[in-house]
This record gives structure tokens, sequence and C-alpha cells, in this order.
């Protein structure tokens, strides 16, 4: 048994020794000096012998008794979804805490903070509409961001052009947004991962490069300007610019710049949670069920009668209607969008919010979304070193938990009489 | 049977239908018919088309030439979504229920084509047939065992009240003990008046249930004929 492992530990340390000899090797033991190079392998094998203590030290502790415990406890939990069984208390009282709590943020946090918790979000609502397409329809969206850039520039366009104001893109937003998920879906509707996710990725480029190009109609990489918001013709500017009054003159108190972003996150909040309600209805209506089903198996969805044209259109369309809406607040509270706001980058890591948290799971959305944009400015420490802890951080996450920090829960139904006459979770094998 | 099988009309028929997968022919002028009431049965090896064959009643693929009639209908195109409003259900291949919902669920997926009207009625009628799916009805369908992702499926397509069910190899993969009862049930399904189509490898288990039967090589039809005669070859 003992030389065994010894055996197994010696191959693992000596591949893992040549593999990585064989990366650092050009990378870092030759070193360009003017037309030659210096030769300093030395560096090289150093930095091999560290990986390949570092992978002795991981396998030593997986073959420990704690690592076996850890890996058994991670593994018990089997594909990570439960269902309830209609007993659970309900969580009002927390859910009221935590509303009441979000609410009076903006009373206690400092700038800084508000900004970061504004940014948390809008990626909230992103995430929340990529869940839809993605995490509950099953459609891989690599262009989402193209919605969120359509929110973003109807508000800083429609200003410009129409004297749209905030109020107003926020109605519009959610539409014309839902019709660009409209004309995306139609051409998509047969494709399915791999060529969706290409199509889609396209699609986001392409808005970004119109956005980018067309010079005359969007300023191009110049960007556009984005008028602060207004509250009943009430202004956060020092001097009312667009022919209100200035909200500090009509409280009669002094004026303050942190008011803007106190409006902003609220009305933010709001819309966050009317989302995260909507979306919940949703996932017990008919519709999401059918959302759900599509993704689970389309040909049995199509014997059984669901209309799969009107499901992929609507998961596509509400899906962009959130992103567009998230727009919108990051448009207001930016002040200015350009192109380079709505790259793939963005994309990837709406995605990356939505498959962290646990494809499908609105809380684990919520939590994701959290942690990807507050833990980059907590990281600010690590200065350069942040983006690579950030995707150390993503791996181990996706390599310990790939079905999302946050284990999804089934609805328990329980309709009418015969429901009634089962004791709900009375039956339930655990 | 409930009903006798001596209407006129073909509840559902076939009449020399050819598809294609791409520029394979897959099925070669197939003509068959299902009277109300009845049970036949499609047998066949791997590969002959018996599986085509029931998905291209759900338009995939669609068929290049023939006809396919529901009471004298010719549903060959279609949309998919609605001919299973037309009272036709499918017990698809290898089960393909929604492993990542509940027992519940999938029976609420079932209904899809008549609404929830009647659901608390059937789906007590479902636990009556099929005990194990009420004992695990909050249980992820996905964790059950084989011949209960089975029953499921079955019970999924018996939610949408059909009249006509397609059953395509309900047997595969499954125990012997296991098929058996899988048999049971179809005999008991037929015994509420419901007409079945039945797609199966498991010849003698397929025939013994069956009135009538036909025998698929190759995409097209080789024999056809009552089961019990088919059943000495």
């Amino acid at each position: 048994m003992k030389s065994n492992i010894l055996s197994m530990l010696s191959k693992q340390a000596l591949l893992t020794f040549t593999v990585s000899l064989v990366l650092f090797g050009p990378i870092s033991g030759l070193i360009l000096d003017g037309f030659s190079f210096k030769n300093e392998l030395l560096k090289a094998v150093s930095l091999a012998a560290v990986v390949t203590a570092g992978r002795v030290v991981i396998s030593l502790f997986q073959i420990s008794a704690i690592g076996r415990k850890l890996a058994a406890g991670l593994a018990s939990g089997h594909n990570g979804i439960t269902v309830k069984t209609g007993q659970e208390k309900s969580p009002l009282f927390i859910l009221v805490l935590l509303f009441i709590a979000g609410l009076s943020l903006p009373f206690f946090a400092d700038k800084y903070f508000l900004g970061i918790a504004i940014l948390a979000l809008i990626y909230c609502l992103l995430g929340l509409g990529l869940n839809i397409v993605v995490g509950l329809a099953g459609l891989l969206d690599l262009g989402f961001v193209a919605f969120y850039a359509v929110g973003a520039y109807l508000l800083a366009l429609g200003s410009q052009y129409i004297g749209l104001g905030f109020w107003g893109a926020l109605v519009i937003a959610p539409f014309l947004a839902g019709l660009c998920g409209m004309i995306l879906a139609f051409p998509v509707l047969k494709m399915h991962g791999d060529y969706l996710a290409i199509v889609t990725l396209g699609f986001g480029e392409i808005i970004r490069l119109v956005l980018n190009n067309w010079l005359e109609f969007t300023g191009g990489p110049n960007g556009a300007s984005v008028p602060p918001p207004t509250v009943f013709g009430l202004e956060f500017t020092r001097t009312a610019k667009q022919g209100g009054v200035p909200i500090h003159d009509y409280f009669g108190v002094s004026y303050s710049a942190d008011y803007k972003f106190w409006f902003i996150y609220i009305v933010l909040f709001l819309v966050v949670c009317i989302v995260i309600y909507a979306v919940e209805r949703l996932r017990v209506m008919p519709l999401g069920r059918m959302w759900e089903a599509l993704r689970e198996d389309e040909v049995a969805c199509r014997s059984l009668g669901v209309n799969h044209v009107f499901t992929k259109l609507t998961a596509f369309m509400l899906g962009a209607s959130t992103g567009g809406l998230a727009g919108v607040f990051f448009a207001v509270h930016q002040g200015f969008v350009n192109p380079t706001s709505f790259t793939f980058f963005e994309s990837a890591l709406i995605l990356a919010i939505v498959v962290l948290g646990g494809l499908g799971s609105t809380v684990g959305v919520i939590l994701a979304a959290l942690v990807l944009t507050i833990l980059p400015e907590l990281l600010r420490d690590f200065a350069e070193y942040r983006v690579l802890v950030f995707g150390i951080l993503m791996v181990v996450m996706m390599m310990w938990k790939p079905r999302g920090l946050v284990r999804i829960k089934r609805p328990a139904f329980f309709p009418g009489e015969a429901g009634r006459g089962l004791p709900a979770g009375a039956e339930v094998r655990q | 049977m409930n009903q006798p099988p001596d209407q006129t009309v073909p509840l559902l028929q076939f009449d020399g239908v050819h598809a294609y997968y791409g520029p394979v022919e897959a099925l070669k002028n197939v003509s068959l018919h299902i009277h109300p009431g009845e049970i036949v049965s499609l047998i066949g090896a791997n590969g002959a088309g018996k599986t085509t064959l029931l998905s291209s009643v759900f338009g995939a693929p669609r068929v290049s030439s023939g006809k396919i009639l529901h009471r004298g209908d010719d549903i060959s195109a279609t949309p998919t979504n609605l001919i299973s409003r037309r009272s036709i259900a499918l017990v698809p291949e290898g089960r393909q229920i929604y492993q990542d919902m509940s027992v519940e669920e999938n029976m609420i997926m079932g209904t899809t084509p008549i609404g929830m009207d009647h659901f608390d009625e059937d789906r007590t009628a479902m636990f009556g047939l099929f005990p194990r799916l009420k004992e695990r009805r909050n249980q992820l369908a996905g964790t059950m065992s084989g011949g209960e992702q089975q029953m499921l499926a079955i019970a999924r397509a018996m939610m949408a009240r059909p009249e006509l069910i397609l059953f395509d190899e309900p047997s595969l993969g499954l125990a012997p003990l296991v098929v058996k009862r899988v048999f049971e049930v179809l005999g008991e399904i037929a015994a509420l008046g419901k007409t079945i189509f039945l797609v199966e490898q498991n010849a003698n288990h397929a025939l013994k249930l069956s009135q009538r039967a036909y025998v698929m090589v190759n995409g097209r039809i080789h024999l056809s004929g009552e089961s019990a005669s088919l059943l000495d070859n």
C-alpha cells in the first residue's frame, strides 16, 4: 500500500516536472538580449520544481483523511438539486429584513461602496436576464452584452435626439431590447449548443461594431453623454439644467452629489426586486416549466405539444428585456456610454455569473453577481494579480461545485383536492 | 376491447410514406393503418426504421412523399406542437423524461396539450396505476431506476388523455421482470379503451400483447398480419 502510493506520487511528480519544464523552458529559461538570447535554464528548473512540489502537496492532501472527507462530502451532494416538500418555512421574514437592509444601504454606505453596490445590482439584473436564457431555457447566449448596450444607448441617444429622459428610457428599454431579442431569436430557433453560441457571439459583436463605427449617429468611439436622472421634475445637479428645480433647493438642504447615486441605487434596487419576483413567479408558471423542459429535452417537448418557437422566443425576449433595463441603469450611473463598455468580456462575465450561481438558481445568480463584482474590488490590494486570483477562484469553484454556489430548489406542486388529500412531503423518501 | 375495431376510418394511417435522413432513405413506401381500439405492434431489428416511423408522426423527419392521415386528415405537414392536440401521445425511445424535474412536474408537462383542468383526477388515476410514482412524486425524475422512469414516461403521455399512444421500445434497457411489468401496464392501458401502436424489438412480448402486427425490414414493411399467426413464424 505504502509503496503503491509512493510510486504513484513519484510518477505524478515526474510527469508534472516534465510538463512544466517544457512550458517554462522557452518562456522563462531563454531571455531575449538584443538579437541573441541568454540561457537561464536554472530559473526554469526552479520554477518547475516549485510546481512539482505543489502538485505533490495537493496529492498528499487528497489522500489524507481530511482530503478524502472533503471530497466525499462534495461528491455526495448528488446533482445539486433538491425538491421542496412544501413544508419549508416561508422565508418571508428574512426577505423583508433583506429588503429593508438593501433599501437603507445608501444611508450607511460611503460613496465608493455605493458605487460598487450599484454596479453589483446592475450585474444582478444582467445575471437574472441571462439566467432566463441560459439557466432556464438552456440556450447558450454569448452575445448578451448586446441587449445591455441597447438599453444604455437608448438612453444616451434618446436624450440626444428626441429628448428621452431616464423614466421614459426605463419604460421603453425592455421593449426595444426585447425586440432585439426577437430579431436574434428567429434565425437561431433551430440551433443548439456550440452553433447557437457562435451566432449569438456574432450578434453581440455586430451591435458593438455598429455602435463603434456609425460615427454620425452614435458618436463612435467617442461615445455619448447621458443626462442625469430627474424625479418629478426635480434635478440632481447643483443648478437646474433640464428646466426643473434642483432637488436640494426644493427640500431646502445643501447640495450633495451623493443624492443622484442614492436615487439611482433605490430605483435600481426596487427594479431588481421586481425582476426577482417576476422570475420566481415565471418559474412556477407553465411558461417557466416549458423553458426548463426545453432545456432538458427538446424532442420530448415537441411530442408533448410544447410550442418550441414560442418558448424560445419568450425566453430570448424576456432575457433581453432584463438586459436592456440593466443598460439604462448603467448609462445613467456612468453619465456616459461608449462601445468599450460592451465587449465580449462583459458577456463572458455575465455568463460566469450565471454558471457560478448554478444554472437556473435565482438566489445563486444574485450571490454570484455580488461576489463577482465585489471580489475584484476587495482584491485591489493584489494589484496586477487580481485577475489571476479571480481566474483561479473560478477554476477551483468549477472543480468543487460544478453545479454552482447554491443548490437549486425545485418547487413542490400541490394543486387542488388531490394535493390536499396527500399530506405534503409525507411520502418523500430521503 | 371496449371499442370494436370495425370503424371504417383508421385512427392513424400511413399511405405510401417515404422519409429521408439527408441522402439516406429511412422509410420506403410504408403503408399501414391502425383502427380505433386496436393494439398494433411494429417489430423489426435495429436500424429498420421503426423509430423513424414513429417520429415522422411528429414531423421529425418530415415525410418527403406519401401521407400520414389521422382520422382521414393529412397531418404530415402539421406543426409538431399541434399534433399532440389531436389526442396522439408518444412515449419516446429511451424514455426521455425530464431528468432534473420532479416526478410531478414531469406529469404536469404531460398536460401541455389539454391544460390543467383534469390534472388532479388524472394524477390520482396514474398514481393508482403506478404506485411507485406516488411514493416518489417529489423526487427528481433522473434519480429513479430505469423501470420507474419508463413508468413515468408512460404516465406523462397518459396525462394528455390521448386516444392513441405510440410506444417506442418501452422494454429498452430494462430487466426481464420490469419488462414483464411494462407489458402488463400496456395491457391495462389498452383495457381503458386506448389505441396502442407499439414499436418493439422484443417480438415475443409485443406479439403476445397485440392483435395485429407489422414487421419492418430496412425501411420497408416486410410482413403484416394477425399477431398470433406471426408469432408462429
